[in-house]
């Protein structure tokens, strides 16, 4: 019998099989939970035992978003027969629905927000980490060690110092504010991560371009760019996944104005009882686009994060 | 096409002084080798005609203008990289395109252009496919493509050979013979590989260590080398090195190797103290009658030559001799060296003394 010392026999591939299949119930057994959590009445959410099997209802979508109020006989005789599928189902609880509730503003924030520090950071990135791959700065090594040592400690630790400044620069509560913020902490892993992919790319295509009658920027922006898609793809994964579920900072500089979706999800536990699958709902919609980006970004992440390991 | 005329050029990095003030003319149509082993400026030198590096002092003259401290993209020059340096994220019609892109040329007009300059490479058939998948002689083609589209004054050549394999080599370096000669275009090649420049240049400058060591026609260098570096780099075997204290003054015809008395070609200039008397392999002949003795150390076959390995009182000398000659090893045998192929070194500062047969190579390198 032949056998090659590179190609796993067929007992170890269905081993490894088994493992990762094992791997991937394990970590999408929550996600499931949640998503299905949003689909249950609020009896079937907190029922013991679980409940697998169940009728499944849009009661926590409905919560979700809108604000309702328990109604008294002469505000239902007022409002007349439900018009909707939506207050259909509110009446059956006994409330009616008083208005939309704040989950679309919050989301909607959350998409300015994460993208949009997503975007800066990409930018600010892509091109310090162009100069510092390419160029001679003075204190090369020391400037990059300072970038670095800015990741150091949690976020988190300078919050205190970072509130003041907000409050004296007004930028308290604001969608700039935000992105600026998201931007900052993001924006060392982006420079290292950036720098290199850009030292991978020879820089031959970039003198053959400049060689070519382009100017630097046009190289830049023309060449070293195309090459550097997949870099910059899962960089900016690394990014919006930190800013989309960053809670800390949200809780603590954000309230009316520029509010995102996580800290606003656990203000949905209701007036009346704790209303799970609202809260299920909430957090399932606020999965999709971080979902979405991934997947359509999935093998340059793949790449990402074996980055250097092979020398093409 | 152009003439190239460097003038006192000097390139430091930082501390390190990369290019030692050069001065040469290439002239127009010529096919130009630089040569010399690696880290000895001769990149660099290229890479400055280029306008990739900024010379720290000194003129560069392309066709009668003054380029040296312009950026690259306004030389008008072309240049193919030891590595191609195609753009990956381009098939082969874009890479040769793109220079004609940033000219804002039409684009009838480019497509027509490509596809001539496709038909005289013999790439028409693969102007559609991914540079990733081409053997290295077709990424090759699709580099020179990319250089000659445009019709630039020059085209600098950045060991384009170098990562080709032995057979390749021979073929792309004949192509680009040909299509030097079919253009007419000056042309500026960087080689460590003497048997390359020696091959496909019409003159070659020899660099190490940042100084220009000697500047000529190939056979000329070959023949008579300014430097001891030279004689050693050019020549596979290297010119052979007889070390010995000696004096040789002006109008000498002779110098004395022991109990030998060697002729060479008649010095133009006196010198006494260590000296080196230069020979190359195929200049030394097995003679028994002969004075200078040397014992056969070791044969290397060959097919029509062969070359002899033999001890002498003043070092290891190498016979290119006939293989149908038979030597044994440990034989003691008699050398004689043709007098008119001779060339002396002052062995301290490595330079060629002057003599009637080298003297006019010398006065132009």
């Amino acid at each position: 019998m032949s056998f090659s010392v590179t190609e796993p026999s067929a007992r170890t591939k269905w081993f490894a099989g088994l493992l990762v299949v094992g791997y991937a119930i394990v970590t999408l057994i929550p996600l499931l939970w949640i998503i299905a959590t949003g689909f249950k009445s609020p009896a079937d959410s907190i029922a013991y035992p679980p409940v697998v099997v169940f009728e499944p209802t849009l009661e926590g979508y409905v919560n979700l978003f809108t604000d309702r109020t328990r109604a008294t006989e002469g505000m239902l005789e007022e409002a007349g027969p439900p018009t909707t599928w939506y207050e259909e189902i509110v009446r059956e609880r006994g409330t009616v629905i008083t208005g939309p509730s704040r989950y679309g503003e919050r989301f909607l924030n959350s998409v300015i927000i994460g993208f949009g520090s997503t975007a800066l950071c990409m930018l600010l990135g892509t091109m310090a980490a162009y100069a510092f791959s390419r160029f001679r700065v003075p204190l090369k090594d020391d400037l990059l060690f300072f970038i670095l040592s800015t990741r150091m400690m949690p976020p988190i630790a300078v919050a205190i110092p970072i509130f003041l400044m907000f409050r004296s620069l007004g930028l308290n509560d604001t969608h700039l504010g935000m992105i600026l913020l998201y931007t900052a902490v993001n924006l060392s892993l982006s420079v290292w991560l950036l720098k290199g992919f850009i030292d991978e790319i020879p820089i031959e295509y970039e003198e053959a371009a400049l060689i070519d009658g382009y100017t630097r920027f046009q190289a830049f922006y023309k060449v070293v760019l195309p090459q550097a898609a997949t870099g910059i793809a899962s960089t900016a994964i690394f990014c919006l996944i930190f800013a989309w579920n960053e809670y800390a900072f949200a809780v603590l500089l954000t309230s009316g104005n520029a509010q995102t979706a996580p800290p606003f999800i656990p203000t949905i536990i209701g007036v009346a009882g704790k209303d799970w699958p609202a809260v299920a709902a909430g957090a399932t919609i606020f999965l999709v686009p971080v979902m979405v980006f991934t997947i359509l970004l999935r093998k340059h992440l793949l790449r990402g994060i074996t980055f250097g390991a092979v020398r093409k | 096409m152009a003439q190239i005329r460097i003038e006192n050029v000097r390139k430091d990095f930082g501390a390190f002084n990369a290019v030692k003030s050069s001065t040469f003319t290439i002239e127009d149509g010529e096919f130009f080798m630089l040569l010399g082993p690696s880290g000895c400026g001769k990149t660099t030198t290229l890479r400055m005609m280029a306008g990739l590096e900024l010379p720290t002092s000194g003129e560069i003259f392309i066709d009668g203008e003054e380029v040296g401290q312009k950026p690259a993209s306004q030389r008008d020059i072309a240049f193919v990289f030891q590595m191609f340096a195609l753009y990956p994220h381009m098939n082969v019609g874009k890479n040769i395109s793109y220079p004609l892109i940033s000219q804002g040329m039409p684009k009838a007009q480019v497509k027509a252009k490509v596809a001539e300059i496709a038909e005289i490479l013999g790439i028409s058939d693969i102007l559609n496919r991914p540079v990733g998948g081409l053997s290295g002689g077709d990424r090759q083609r699709v580099a020179l493509g990319r250089a000659i589209v445009r019709d630039p004054k020059a085209f600098l050549m950045d060991e384009p050979l170098g990562a080709l394999d032995a057979e390749f080599r021979e073929r792309m370096s004949e192509e680009l013979r040909a299509l030097h000669d079919r253009m007419g275009a000056t042309t500026v090649y960087v080689t460590h590989d003497q048997l390359e420049a020696m091959q496909m240049g019409d003159k070659i400058v020899v660099m190490n260590h940042g100084v220009i060591e000697q500047f000529g026609v190939p056979q000329e260098i070959y023949d008579w080398p300014a430097t001891k570096f030279v004689a050693e780099f050019i020549g596979s075997p290297p010119m052979n090195f007889l070390e010995f204290n000696g004096t040789v003054g002006t109008g000498a015809e002779h110098v004395q190797l022991g109990e030998a008395r060697i002729a060479i070609p008649r010095q133009l200039g006196g010198e006494s103290g260590a000296l080196t008397l230069g020979v190359r392999p195929e200049h030394v002949y097995l003679n028994d009658a002969a004075p200078y003795r040397g014992e056969v150390v070791a044969t290397e076959y060959l097919g029509t030559t062969q070359i002899v390995t033999l001890k002498t009182e003043h070092g290891q000398i190498k016979a290119r001799i006939p293989s149908n000659v038979i030597v044994k090893e440990g034989e003691r045998t008699g050398l004689d060296l043709d007098a008119r192929t001779l060339s002396l070194f002052d062995a301290t500062t490595g330079h060629a003394l002057r003599s009637e047969a080298n003297q006019e190579v010398l006065n132009h390198g």
